[in-house]
């Protein structure tokens, strides 16, 4: 079955359908990664997104009862130039197709997807849609030209959980930590396990008054989707007033620097890929790392900043493009990146992140 | 931090001759890496015995040492140029080995030399065996059980202690897993442990439990002095584990890993590399997965560049020895820029948007009884790549690429039994992909292909889908666009489609072009497209939007050689490689197209742009295309890359492609036998006696006429393949028989045998007006030893003038009546004072590296620019040739140059498990070659045998077993070999022969092959035809070349032999570097 690609600039691609039939929006953005389809397509960072993956054979391992990164899969649609026609592995319970069709994924394939990656990466992420099948009809620019921008988008809270919960500590329990949740992933929180961390995750609506209610050791900022400059800012003020060790990724950490009065702004076409050197300035070592972000904090990165809450610097900078990666308060507990050290998919390079924080739960300084 | 100010000069060490498992890859990192060093302001001393590589170009280093790379040799180089560090990563297993010789025995200290890239503890513990699996398991990973043994006793008893059989048995410190092997049983123990024992540099090998039938992974890292480490590249094998990675096909990036079990092998690999202590470089590292459960095995590391680095430069555009050098020198990851991109640094993680498959190419048709099957022997002797944007893309162009008329997928004829197929398909072999195939056509599902191979599933699958989309094609009434669109996507050849549509390829094509299905070219830039490139690295897809930048400046497209084989390997590339540079200067665009990924010509710094495709019609004709869409093309060189481009020229042409240099109408000329004899003819010159005969009847009576000995052979092959020497009527019914088919269309040519006869090979350049003879070279062996196999001598030895003159006029009139435009290379044989005509090739040689490094004029760049319209003269005045008269009479006191050859006997077993029969023939067999060069023949030829194996010995014992019909002509060397304090032994027959003669021998008490293995033996003479001669002689051949006793199989080589040996009693002269003998000779010249 046929199915076409259309992006709001009017560029239009040809393939055939795949996963689930009908049409799907969101904004198109190209991943680069080789492996962890199942954790991308789970990652709630990309929701309302339109997934181009660079890597031209997808699926090959199927799908598995382990890798998802939450609790369904979020990308709005999927871009793919070879999907695989069986699973092979020994993890593997399903296959990659069925799978797109089962959760009602409008994906394409057979489509130059290198051609697309190089559109973008002129033109930059914009937004665009799928449609395969009868819904072939009509207008389809119009249609795509009709959907929201990713800029403005408040889309935390259409992922977020619906209730607090609570993730117990592997081993002897620690620390106590409230995690909001933006859209965080599970590789985020069973890291905070298997330091001993207890987290209670709350929706992302939670006040102050209910992060502090169970009285926590650290308050965390997960990654999620969106502008950051829609996300409510109260919490992560009320955290920096009163000096509770925090830590945030990727959205997290924009709104941190946001509450810190510094601007996110969006990038052309975003990072995402599992392969971005990060350079850590406090030791001058490069992590490569894991990213997923289309925004990005706006600070000056050759000194110090003054701040409401003291002097931030820039601690992490991308060595592709010299964006700010990662932000920390010079006299209190708090910091964060813009990308993944959760990894999943990608490199363990950056899981120190997390015995950092563990440090600054211990009352150390890192 | 900036690169290290303490250092100025490095030594490099290169990888020595061409041999299975150590190949053209070293001569691509190795040029990368003097290049680099050079950049950063290094001098750089470079030492290697290898004339055919680029990385022994005076241009390429301060000063080139093309001698023996062993310990003494190279302190001899350290003493004269005091380098302040040595860099022994980037050439292979031998500099590492030599290295650790040069640090052990104090050599370094001594001369205050700083170890760069990896320092001695780390080779070591990444070459132990035994201390890496330490390692392995102190970072909490695992690795398959084992014990190291020193002695067959133990090794039995290791086996018992393993669980029983089967097991894997592997030496310390050899690449390419040599000397390792299955033993299902005791005797296959013994056998192959006894064999390992001998190979290993510590005495030991190590027994290990067989995880045959897993899935095989490599991974690529580098490590800079602040340890950032990255993954450049990982790889997975479609073979299971026990087929060596060399032979396996493999593919980039691997395939079938979900990403937890990827980054818990990256983990490993980081943990290993810094555990073993590779500061600075790279390494690989190879993993072995359990399809069942996941359960992770580390196989091995090697601490330094490698076949499969190499490979993973070209697969992703990231070049490794060229950043390991830079590390070396003290250089971070994050300081260096990222070519593809300029603007991101190489600290990253390169990711791909395409598929590169690597396919083994095999030389098995060149030795008839060898065991054909694949395990963790390297048995390959090169590889071609193909890049698709699909693993059927891939796989396919990687199968075209072989240029081997069975390696592509084919649906000829009927598939056969698929019970008898699924068999055949268990034992990996050349070719069990096709067997695969052929199993899918006979029925076969993926579950039956999976239990019979261990391959898995996906790959399969990926081949069924491949099958099914053939039967599409051959079922559907008409090739409709989207039919033939989603095949070419699936990487089918115009000439696939042919045979499926039962039409010739040319009208596939035409229809293809009709519908406007062409390829586009994407680019290979490290990034997938995150960044704009800036390496024009192409390849071809059948995909949506095309990459080709246009271009003003006229561009000329070179054709390189293919993958590597017997007959056909790096001088070409070295060739391709040379016109490139040529032509650069001169002006031109260059754009390069092969798809081997060894070479230095497949280095995206090469040429201007680079296209890796295979090198067929309808992949050039394409690139031609997209080429001449982007810009002006002058037309196509297709004299540099050997037989393979000059193959195709035909068809390019009537395609309507510019071919610049000789026309392909003169290259028939030359390689058309009848066409042939008549410019002979014409120019009077004599060739031997010959006819052609399409039965046995007809080549009786040709022999007959012309007398025996007569040379047979098929006419429709080349490099000497299927040649036999029949003495007699009886051989010659023989060879006729076995010979697959005789008649009109495969007739054979049969040749008076010139016996006795000198071999002489001339490299010569001809413009139209003026022939510039290159270099006259004198063949050690006589003819009947392939011109590729005999070791020879330039300038020539003992030919007298009067027979340079005749060679000269030979070849001027062979160019001209050829026509010729460029480069030619005869080969002529002196029987008597007849110079007779062998043949002529209207090319670049085999030859034309070592000729231009023992005369440091540069052949191949000055046929380039002849083939562009520069005539001698004017190269004359540019100085690229010399500004009078030319190397067919070198200068008097020019230096001598020797080239010898390396041969894979040890490598091969035959299928009756004995070992190989070592003789030399006119079917070429050699994987590699040497140079030795030095004031006199005899310390010239010294060296050469030195860099081919070990030195000639000066003293002990020699075992002399000759032919009857050699005695005669042994006597005077084996006295020269008395008198300068040989003792000889003998077989009995030699003993009492010698003896008459007044020759005091011993008959060798015992089979001779025992005193051999027992050490008693330092030199063995053996001039015994395979044939004729007795088992054993085979044996004592088999002993000498298993315990690398010097082997002497011919009278020539005896003779040069003692000559040599005479020499290395004599103090030796200086040794020099290429420029050194350069500058000489050039002073000669002048003086002139
Ligand atoms: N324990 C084993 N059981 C079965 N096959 C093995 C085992 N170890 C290695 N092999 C096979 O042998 C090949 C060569 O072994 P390797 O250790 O890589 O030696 P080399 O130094 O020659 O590369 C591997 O590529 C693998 O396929
Ligand atoms: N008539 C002959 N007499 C003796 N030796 C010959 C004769 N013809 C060929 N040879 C030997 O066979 C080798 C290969 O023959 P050649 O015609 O050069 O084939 P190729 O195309 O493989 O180079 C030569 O190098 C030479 O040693
Ligand atoms: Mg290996
Ligand atoms: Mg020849």
């Amino acid at each position: 079955m046929t199915a076409v690609l259309v992006l709001e600039d009017g560029r239009v691609f040809h393939g055939r359908s795949m996963g689930a039939v009908g049409e799907t929006f969101g904004e198109a953005v190209f991943c680069t990664a080789m492996t962890g389809y199942q954790e991308t397509l789970t990652d709630p960072s990309y929701h309302r997104q339109v997934v181009v993956m660079t890597a031209p054979h997808i699926g090959n391992t199927g799908i598995n009862d382990e890798d998802d990164e939450s609790r369904r899969i979020w990308v709005s649609g999927y871009v793919v130039r070879d999907p695989a026609r069986i699973a092979s592995n020994w993890r593997s319970r399903r296959a990659f197709a069925d799978e797109l069709a089962d959760e009602g994924v409008v994906g394409i394939c057979d489509v130059d997807t290198r051609a697309i990656t190089r559109h973008l990466r002129e033109r930059g992420a914009m937004r665009s849609g799928i449609f395969s099948g009868p819904a072939i009809t009509g207008d389809l620019l119009a249609k795509v030209r009709a959907q929201p921008l990713m800029a403005g988008a408040d889309l935390a809270g259409q992922v977020t959980t619906p209730r607090p919960y609570v993730v117990p500590a592997l081993g002897r329990k620690r620390f106590g930590v409230v995690a909001i949740d933006l859209g965080v992933k599970s590789a985020t929180l069973r890291h905070f396990a298997e330091r001993g961390i207890e987290v209670r995750v709350l929706p992302s609506t939670a006040t102050p008054a209910q992060v502090y209610a169970s009285d926590p050791d650290g308050v965390f900022l997960s990654n999620g989707p969106g502008d950051p400059a829609t996300v409510d800012l109260a919490v992560v003020h009320e955290v920096l007033r009163r000096g509770t060790p925090l830590f945030g990724i990727c959205l997290g950490h924009e709104v941190v620097g946001r509450a810190l009065g510094f601007d996110t702004y969006k990038l052309t076409y975003g990072h995402r890929g599992i392969n971005l050197p990060v350079v850590d300035r406090a030791t001058g070592k490069v992590e490569v790392t894991t990213h997923n972000h289309g925004f990005a904090i706006d600070m000056p990165t050759d000194a110090p900043v003054d701040t409401q809450y003291g002097f931030a610097r820039a601690s992490h900078l991308c060595l592709n493009d010299d964006v700010v990666e990662g932000l920390e308060l010079v006299d209190r507990p708090v910091f964060g990146v813009q990308y993944h050290p959760e990894a999943a998919a990608g490199p363990h390079d950056a899981t120190y992140l997390f015995d950092r924080f563990m440090r600054l739960l211990e009352g150390k300084r890192a | 931090m900036p690169k290290r100010t303490d250092l100025d000069s490095v030594l490099v060490i290169g990888s020595g001759p061409i041999v299975i498992g150590q190949a053209a890859e070293f001569d691509y990192s190795g040029t990368q890496a003097c290049r680099v060093l050079r950049e950063q302001g290094l001098r750089v001393i470079l030492v290697n015995s290898n004339p055919a590589t680029i990385m022994t170009d005076p241009d390429l280093a301060d000063a080139v040492y093309i001698e023996p790379i062993n310990a003494a040799t190279v302190e001899r180089i350290i003493g004269k140029e005091r380098p302040s560090a040595l860099l022994p990563t980037l050439g292979g297993q031998t500099a590492l080995n030599t290295a650790v010789a040069l640090a052990e025995s104090g050599v370094l200290d001594k001369y205050d030399v700083e170890l760069i890239g990896a320092d001695l503890d780390a080779i070591r513990a990444g070459e132990d065996r035994e201390r890496f699996k330490k390692i392995v398991t102190s970072v909490g990973a695992e690795s398959a059980r084992s014990v190291i043994c020193a002695s067959l006793p133990a090794c039995v008893a290791g086996v018992e202690s393993l669980g029983g059989y089967p097991v894997v048995v592997r030496p310390s410190f050899t690449m390419g897993g040599a000397g390792s092997g299955f033993a299902n049983d005791e005797a296959g123990l013994l056998r192959i442990a006894a064999n390992g024992i001998a190979l290993s540099t510590t005495g030991e090998v190590l027994i290990e439990e067989s995880i045959r039938g897993w899935k095989e992974y490599e991974l690529e890292l580098m490590r800079d002095k602040n340890d950032n480490v990255v993954v450049v590249c990982s790889i997975e094998n479609v073979d299971p584990v026990g087929v060596h990675t060399g032979d396996s096909i493999t593919v980039s990036p691997a395939m079938t890993l979900t990403d937890r079990e990827y980054q818990r092998m990256r983990d490993i690999g980081i943990a290993v590399i810094r555990e073993v202590g590779v500061d600075t470089g790279g390494c690989n590292i190879q993993f072995a997965v359990d399809p069942k459960d996941g359960r992770l095995i580390v196989i091995e590391m090697n601490p330094r560049v490698s076949r499969s680095s190499a490979l993973a430069s070209k697969a992703t555009g990231f070049p490794i020895a060229k950043i390991a050098a830079k590390l070396a020198i003290g250089l971070t990851l994050d300081e260096i820029t990222n070519d593809a991109t300029r603007a991101t640094p190489a600290c990253f993680e390169p990711t791909l948007d395409y598929v590169v498959v690597k396919a083994p190419r095999f030389a098995f048709e060149k030795f008839p009884d060898v065991d054909a099957s694949l395990s963790t022997t390297m048995k390959s002797v090169g590889e071609a790549m193909g890049i698709g944007r699909s693993f059927p893309e891939a796989l396919q162009k990687a199968l075209q690429s072989l240029e081997k008329s069975d390696a592509a997928f084919s649906w000829d004829g009927e598939p056969g039994e698929a019970d008898a197929l699924l068999a055949k398909a268990a034992i990996p072999t050349d070719g069990r992909i096709n067997t695969v195939l052929r199993t899918f056509r006979a029925g076969a599902t993926v579950a039956d292909l999976y239990d019979a191979t261990g391959i898995d599933p996906w790959f399969l699958d990926q081949i069924l889908l491949i099958n099914e989309t053939a039967d599409e094609l051959a079922a559907a009434p008409e090739l409709t666009p989207e039919l033939l669109f989603r095949a070419k996507r699936r990487g089918f050849s115009d000439a696939q489609l042919g045979q499926l549509r039962a039409r010739p390829a040319a009208d596939v094509r035409a229809l293809r072009h009709e519908l406007g299905i062409r390829p586009v070219y994407k680019t290979v830039d490290t990034c997938a497209a995150e960044f704009a490139a800036c390496t024009p690295y192409h390849y071809s897809s059948y995909d949506e939007e095309t990459e080709v930048a246009p271009r003003t400046e006229p561009a000329v497209i070179v054709l390189g050689s293919g993958p590597n084989r017997i007959g056909q390997g790096i001088e070409f590339d070295y060739s391709c490689v040379h016109a490139v540079l040529a032509l650069r200067d001169a002006g031109y665009r260059t754009i390069l197209v092969n798809c081997n990924p060894e070479t230095v010509s497949t280095d995206y710094d090469t040429s201007d742009r680079l296209y890796c495709e295979p090198l067929t019609v309808e992949h050039v004709l394409e690139v031609v295309a997209a080429e001449q869409a982007a810009g002006p093309v002058v037309g196509v060189l297709v004299q540099f890359g050997g037989q393979t481009p000059l193959g195709i020229a035909d068809e390019l042409e009537a395609a309507g492609v510019p071919i610049l240099g000789t026309p392909p109408a003169a290259i028939r000329l030359a390689e058309d036998r009848g066409a042939f004899g008549r410019v002979l003819r014409d120019a009077a010159l004599p060739t031997p006696e010959h006819g052609t005969a399409a039965s046995f009847d007809e080549a009786k009576t040709i022999a007959d006429r012309i007398g025996y000995p007569v040379l047979v052979r098929p006419s429709y092959v080349l490099g000497g393949r299927g040649m036999v020497i029949a003495y007699d009527e009886s051989t010659l019914r023989e060879f006729i028989a076995r010979a697959k088919e005789v008649s009109p269309d495969h007739p054979v040519l049969v040749d008076r045998f010139l016996e006795d006869a000198v071999e002489i090979d001339v490299d010569a350049l001809y413009d139209g007006h003026e022939l510039y003879l290159g270099g006259v070279m004198e063949h050690i062996e006589e003819a009947g030893v392939h011109s590729g196999d005999s070791a020879c001598v330039l300038p020539p030895i003992t030919l007298p003038d009067t027979v340079i003159a005749k060679v000269r006029s030979s070849a001027e009139a062979i160019a001209a009546g050829v026509g010729v435009l460029g480069l030619i290379n005869i080969q002529f044989a002196l029987a008597g004072d007849v110079l007779h005509v062998i043949e002529a090739n209207p090319r670049s040689s085999r030859t034309v590296p070592f000729v231009a490094k023992a005369t440091s004029v540069p052949l191949a760049k000055a046929a380039a620019r002849i083939s562009l319209g520069a005539t001698i003269a004017e190269l004359r005045v540019e100085g690229m040739l010399p500004s009078v008269g030319d190397d067919g009479a070198m200068p008097p006191g020019s230096p001598v140059a020797v080239k010898e050859v390396t041969l894979p006997w040890s490598r091969f077993r035959t299928i009756a498990d004995t070992a190989m029969t070592v003789e030399l023939g006119p079917e070429m067999r050699s994987t590699g070659e040497v140079m030795g060069i030095d004031e006199s023949f005899g310390a010239a030829f010294a060296k050469s045998q030195a860099a081919v194996s070990v030195p000639l010995p000066t003293s002990g014992r020699a075992l002399v077993s000759v032919a009857d019909r050699d005695i005669r002509a042994v006597l005077f060397a084996v006295r020269m070999l008395v008198d300068l304090g040989f003792a000889v032994v003998a077989t009995r027959h030699t003993a009492s022969a010698l003896n008459r003669a007044g020759i005091r021998a011993v008959v060798v008490a015992g089979p001779a092959a025992r005193s051999i293995a027992a050490g008693e033996i330092d030199l063995v003479i053996s001039t015994h035809h395979a044939e004729t001669g007795r088992q054993e002689n085979l044996e004592i051949r088999a002993a000498a070349i298993t315990h690398q006793v010097p082997c002497l199989t011919t009278v020539q080589a005896l003779t040069a032999a003692v000559q040599g040996i005479a020499s290395l009693g004599e103090p030796p002269t200086e040794i020099r570097s290429l420029q050194e003998y350069g500058q000489r000779l050039a002073a000669k010249r002048s003086g002139r």
